[in-house]
């Protein structure tokens, strides 16, 4: 066996490292000694909701995909409870930076999910009030939002709205491929040295595009936090209660002006990086059946089963409901209005400029010259 | 039963083409929305296919191991009736032409038709969206896509921007084309096909030794001539009008005309003069100068006269017309013809001229013949034939004398011009000839 293939074989670093886990694949509670939730019924049968309703709606997406309905699509399939998780922790006061798979995260922002729909159909440029949901666009440069996130939280700083229960702070959403950028080491840097009050998600779901964790890093990727000098904790990114009570403790830290926490949240991606992706060329079946023995929803369901705090009839409605949405989100998006083509001049600069201007005419004055063909 | 075809989608950001792997749905089978019903492999991945409607699979448009253009239908389902999601069209199995390409292996590129010819006989009922939209443009469902055929002449047509700006620097009508590209939209190769079509010398006849058959390739010009003609023919509901003219007046003032030292050296002919006379016809009943559009259900009158002449080369018949004929001088006009006609003959029509006519007059007077019925191209509502100029006998002030005499023959698409617009319009065209001066002061 070559050195390169016995790394190729080799489990990806710190599989065998524990994380804080909180709920097991199997639904059992279980305790730690730093982190626990104190949710009821109600709440945990929400979670519940919240879970199987992302994974629907994504589902409903990747199909719409399939058929020819959006361009592309990147599943969250597998990662629901890291999001649903951390998304639920978020105070209304923070401030979250997404990647562009965070469905989940929107969802729990209360951002309409046909909001990243017509971004990925071509029909708008992926455009909501970022301030007014307190999240931020859909970042498609891997990275780079952990620079605008940092920022962010250095602001809050400069502002003076740390070290309260009602002080803010930033959540970055990003993957492991992501680590090797050089945007989220700088970021890293920056946040560590002002102290910011960011807490950097990283959702490790093994692989970026093809590239499995091993080529990424010969460390756990939460151990990176203590080179740059603040403290990194890994979770079960398959658990949502473990997600939310770890996201929800650095978030507070950090809104205390405890400084920034680097969270991997470790987990799998079940699915297709994106729908021009195909994930049988570059792993094993096998591995995924592993995985898929530690599901997010099963164990929740489990959970509520094992404790007696559902019934049938709740899952029922729960899986009927999803569904609704689906369809209702299915026909919203078939409905989607092509944009005018001079849309894309609006909102470049917040005062207009002569020169976008002066483009925007010349391009109306372009698509009218064809407006005798009657086409479109 | 409303029948919907899902045509192959770009699986994976600007795939072109993709394999079916394997058909997990048959013919007859009731199947549900989101249901997987095909594997397609694409250059990308090997995917699973989602039903995009819920109903019974009525035709699998290609067996496994066929590699299929994106936007090719694949399966055709039998919605029944309002089953179908509100946004989708639905279109009724019969309509539809057969697949007529033939797919090659999987190891080289699917090759995409490039058609030149517009044939616009078969048209495409676009799928309207029945979604009611706030923007000005609702985005076409990707769905139910028919084979690529003509669409109706003066329709909507589908091309992007910077193919429309190709069509218009090469001076092609896009209603002319026919579209290969996603959804029928026409591509550049699409342009490039119909450039070819028409500057394609004719092929030469092929002569077997001993045979007593000469076996012409049907191509080029006469290939496009018969489809428009055979378009045309069975698409509008031709009427066809006489009138026979004293036209002596007209030829003396030709001659006079000749006599100008502006006219000199400009070689005048009396299509010159019926030119004219149907340019100024068609400004007095504009319905004349019109397209029938089924696609979108409308008369669409021009205001500006592309006026086609029909010119007999070696190539055999083209129609090369005047942009804007109605703007220009007699002067300008007869420039226009000399250069068009003699262009024409030489072979250099480029394609830019004949393509956009709105009117055309065919001069069938020079092969020595007095009129005919002719068939009109495709996209225009009325043609007029001009017969040869004859001294014939004529009752003239009372008297029988030998007269310059002519027959014209008008035929019009009788969708949009009743018979007694026809009989004005060439009865007009008749006036002026008999009578330039009087007919010209009577119009003032």
């Amino acid at each position: 066996m070559t050195r390169a293939e016995s790394k190729r074989s080799a489990p990806p670093p710190g599989a065998d490292v524990d994380f804080v886990q909180l709920l097991t694949p199997d639904g059992e509670r279980v305790t730690h000694p730093d982190y626990s939730v104190d949710f009821d019924a109600d709440e945990l049968r929400g979670l519940y909701r919240d879970l199987v309703t992302v994974r629907k709606l994504d589902a409903e997406a990747t199909a719409l995909q399939r058929q020819g309905e959006l361009g592309i699509w990147a599943s969250l399939l597998g990662q629901e409870a890291a999001q649903v998780g951390s998304g639920r922790a978020l105070r209304p006061q923070d401030m979250a930076f997404p990647t562009y798979r965070e469905h989940g995260v929107l969802y729990c922002r209360g951002i309409d999910p046909i909001m990243p729909l017509g971004l990925f159909r071509g029909v708008d440029q992926g455009g909501w009030d970022p301030i007014a949901n307190k999240f931020g666009i859909y970042t498609i440069v891997i990275g780079a939002q952990t620079l605008h996130a940092t920022g962010y939280a250095m602001g809050i700083n400069k502002d003076g709205k740390v070290g309260t229960d009602e002080g803010e702070a930033v959540i970055a959403y990003f993957g492991d491929g992501a680590t090797s950028q050089g945007d989220v080491n700088e970021s890293f840097i920056f946040a560590s040295v002002y102290n910011a009050p960011v807490v950097f998600f990283c959702q490790n779901n093994q692989y970026a595009i093809s590239e499995p964790l091993q080529r990424q890093t010969r460390v756990p990727l939460y151990q990176r936090a203590s080179g740059f000098g603040f403290p990194g904790v890994r979770v079960d990114g398959n658990d949502v209660l473990a997600s939310y009570a770890v996201t929800r403790a650095a978030l507070d830290n950090a809104r205390h002006g405890q400084g920034p926490t680097l969270i991997e949240a470790y987990t799998y991606r079940m699915g297709a990086h994106t729908t021009s992706d195909d994930p049988t060329r570059y792993r094993v079946a096998s591995e995924v059946e592993e995985w898929q023995a530690k599901d997010p929803i099963a164990r929740v369901r489990k959970l509520l089963e094992r404790e007696g705090l559902a019934d049938d009839e709740f899952f029922a409605s729960v899986d009927a409901d999803a569904r609704t949405e689906a369809v209702k989100l299915r026909e919203r998006v078939l409905a989607l209005p092509d944009p005018d083509p001079t849309e894309m001049f609006a909102n470049v600069y917040p005062n207009g400029s002569h020169e976008i201007d002066a483009q925007r005419e010349q391009f109306a004055a372009y698509h009218a010259s064809f407006a005798h063909e009657g086409g479109h | 039963m409303a029948i919907n075809q899902f045509p192959l989608p770009d699986l994976g950001e600007g795939l072109t083409e993709g394999e079916i792997l394997k058909w997990l749905v048959a013919e007859g089978d009731t199947i549900e929305l989101n249901q997987p019903i095909v594997e397609v492999e694409t250059a990308k991945a090997a995917v699973e296919i989602p039903a995009k409607w819920a109903g019974t699979v009525v035709k699998i448009h290609h067996p496994e191991g066929t590699v299929v253009n994106v936007g090719d239908p694949i399966i055709s389902i039998d919605t029944g009736g309002g089953a179908a999601p509100a946004a989708e069209s639905t279109d009724e199995e019969p309509k539809r032409q057969p697949v007529l390409v033939g797919y090659g292996p999987k190891s080289g590129p699917a090759k995409r038709r490039v058609r030149a010819a517009p044939a616009p006989a078969a048209v495409v009922e676009a799928p309207a969206p029945a979604v009611e939209a706030p923007a000005p443009v609702v985005k076409e469902p990707l769905a139910p896509v028919e084979e690529p055929v003509a669409p109706q002449p003066g329709g909507p047509v589908l091309a992007k921007p910077p193919v429309r700006k190709l069509a218009r620097d090469l001076g092609i009508d896009l209603s002319t084309v026919v579209g290969t590209g996603p959804q029928g939209s026409i591509t550049r190769d699409d342009l490039q096909g119909a450039v070819d079509g028409v500057t394609r010398p004719a092929p030469a006849p092929a002569r077997v030794p001993g045979s007593r058959e000469t076996r012409i390739p049907i191509k080029g010009v006469r290939k496009l001539t018969a489809a428009n003609m055979v378009a045309s023919a069975f698409t509008a509901p031709h009427v066809t009008e006489f009138l026979t003219i004293d036209m002596t007046r007209s030829m003396r003032a030709l001659d006079r005309l000749k006599g100008q030292r502006d006219w000199r050296d400009v070689r005048v002919s009396p299509l010159l003069l019926v030119a004219k006379a149907v340019l100024l016809g068609i400004k007095r009943h504009p319905m004349i100068n019109s397209t029938w559009s089924d696609k979108t259900e409308e008369i669409i009158v021009k205001d500006y006269v592309n006026l086609g002449v029909a010119a007999a080369t070696d190539r055999g018949l083209i129609v090369p017309n005047i942009k804007d004929a109605g703007e220009l001088t007699l002067r300008q006009l007869a420039d226009a013809m000399n250069d068009l006609v003699g262009t024409a003959k030489s072979g250099k029509t480029p394609p830019a001229d004949m393509t956009g006519g709105t009117f055309t007059i065919t001069n069938v007077g020079v092969f020595g013949v007095d009129t005919g019925t002719p068939i009109l191209p495709p996209g225009e509502a009325a043609i007029l034939a001009f017969g040869a100029v004859r001294e014939q006998p004529w009752a003239h002030k009372g008297k029988v004398k030998l007269r310059q005499v002519t027959t014209l023959g008008l035929s019009f698409d009788h969708r949009i011009i009743d018979g007694e617009l026809g009989s004005k319009f060439l009865r007009d065209v008749g006036e002026f000839l008999t009578d330039p001066e009087a007919a010209l002061l009577a119009w003032m």
